[in-house]
């Protein structure tokens, strides 16, 4: 972990577990920075489509995601003797659509990059989850944080499988919180630079 | 005639997709190194180291920059005098294919109707121009879509001017806001026709960063831009500061009397392009 260790930004971030402690999740501030370390699942849009058609035929998801932190990444292939490739975050708003049936089930935080829509904003604070942001075009340092992977289902989706994740001090920043607030719209109206 | 062998053509192709996926070129570290020195914002300059540290153990480790390693777009410059031994738009359809599977490069290229994946990152997005000489210049620019999907096209009325062209690339580049992983460089092509307009906006992207463009007016208006979007303050991945992009480059070309195109190319930080002269 030295190689982490040299960005100044490492040493800021407040330590949370994942799956989350009771409690944790309702402390999160907008604009907290946090690192991650324990176990969460993978999604991005096929990822997505086919949890959803499972769901409309009426079957359960491959895993159980209540409580769960679902990441948006496609990570790439890695080579002999690595974890993963590279594994930062792909853009959020895609999964915009699908994510409120998710809350439903009980998954409690969402980690991509850039903004959410009204209505995940709307549904993230009728269940109490959270946002948040990974460091996007930073995948060489991020799998650093990636202690273990495997594929969980959707295999010949290829980088659009479900995986888990191990991970040890995975850096992000809450963007949206349990409050109703919105981190990158606090920055628009100039009250989140104040660091 | 200068005779070039296809294979050499594959090779080069291959060679370079993969390095490129890896390892970030000299200008746009400097640019980096250069928004982290004048940036006002701590947490954005920690963003900024953060990213020439990800740059660094990428280089050093193979690993790529981002795990988005593209669409593979592939600019030709063929000279008239050159003769290809074999077929052009193969050989760069299997340097990309055998760079992408050498490399433990993303392969990110499906169906757009069924989004089933081509399992080979191609078909490759190819450009080919003719020019005049003995040479040939190959550009790989491997291009990550969660800046491209913020792209925009508009065709204005010339009486919109200057004005209206700068509040539209203003507009796009801002309205993106994190989606596109800022510090962006954004390519404008200003003219031509509606698909003339979006070549020369990506086009404009494999200019060294920050060259300003030959013309005065057009490197004034390059500047210009540049300073407006970043006034605007959303910064570094969405959360503040004063550097939400790098570089404006605009390139121009002479429209229609009753039209006026602007295309707006969005680059994500993680800017990689490669080019060789065969």
């Amino acid at each position: 972990m030295s190689l982490l260790s040299s960005p100044a930004i490492m040493d800021q971030l407040q330590e949370v577990e994942i799956p989350f402690a009771p409690g944790v999740i309702e402390s999160l501030r907008a604009g907290d920075l946090i690192s991650l370390t324990g176990t969460l699942f993978t999604g991005r849009d096929q990822t997505h489509r086919r949890m959803m058609a499972l769901l409309d035929e009426g079957a359960d998801l491959p895993v159980k995601l209540a409580g769960q932190l679902l990441y948006y990444v496609g990570p790439s292939p890695a080579r002999p003797g690595q974890v993963i490739g590279a594994a930062g975050p792909t853009t959020s708003y895609r999964m915009d659509v699908y994510t409120p049936r998710l809350f439903e089930l009980g998954l409690k935080a969402t980690m991509g990059k850039g903004s959410r829509s009204l209505p995940v904003r709307e549904a993230m604070v009728r269940h109490q989850a959270v946002y948040l942001a990974a460091f996007g075009g930073a995948g060489a340092l991020l799998s650093k944080c990636i202690v273990a992977a495997e594929v969980v289902a959707f295999a010949d989706a290829g980088p659009e499988a479900l995986y888990r994740f191990v991970v040890l001090r995975f850096p992000a920043v809450v963007i949206n919180d349990v409050h109703g607030r919105d981190y990158y719209e606090m920055v628009k109206a100039g009250s989140g630079a104040s660091r | 005639m200068r005779e070039i062998a296809a294979a050499l053509v594959t090779e080069a192709v291959k060679k370079m997709t993969m390095e490129a996926g890896v390892r970030l070129e000299p200008d746009i570290l400097a640019g980096l190194a250069q928004a982290r020195d004048r940036e006002t914002s701590s947490l954005a300059k920690n963003i900024l180291d953060l990213l020439l540290v990800n740059a660094d153990i990428a280089g050093r480790e193979k690993i790529p920059v981002c795990q988005d390693t593209g669409v593979a777009v592939v600019f030709i410059e063929l000279g008239q005098e050159v003769r290809i031994r074999g077929e052009l738009g193969e050989a760069v359809q299997q340097g990309v294919q055998a760079g992408y599977q050498d490399g433990y490069l993303r392969k990110s290229v499906c169906d757009p109707i069924t989004r089933v994946n081509t399992g080979t990152n191609t078909p490759a997005v190819l450009h080919v121009e003719l020019v005049p000489g003995d040479k040939l210049k190959i550009s790989v620019l491997p291009k990550g879509c969660g800046s491209e999907n913020m792209s925009g096209l508009t065709m204005l009325p010339p009486s919109a001017g200057i004005g209206g062209m700068q509040d539209f690339v203003v507009r796009q580049a801002v309205n993106a806001g994190p989606n596109p992983c800022p510090p962006l460089l954004i390519g404008v092509g200003m003219g031509g026709t509606f698909e003339k307009a979006a070549l020369l906006a990506k086009k404009a992207l494999i200019r060294p960063l920050g060259q300003p463009h030959p013309r005065a007016d057009v490197a004034a208006l390059e500047a210009e831009i540049l300073t407006r979007i970043n006034e605007q303050g959303q910064g570094v991945q969405g959360l503040g500061g004063n550097n939400t992009a790098l570089a404006v480059h605009i390139d121009l070309f002479p429209s229609h009397i009753a039209s006026l195109p602007v295309a707006v190319n969005i680059q994500c930080h993680a800017h990689r392009h490669k080019e060789i002269v065969l």
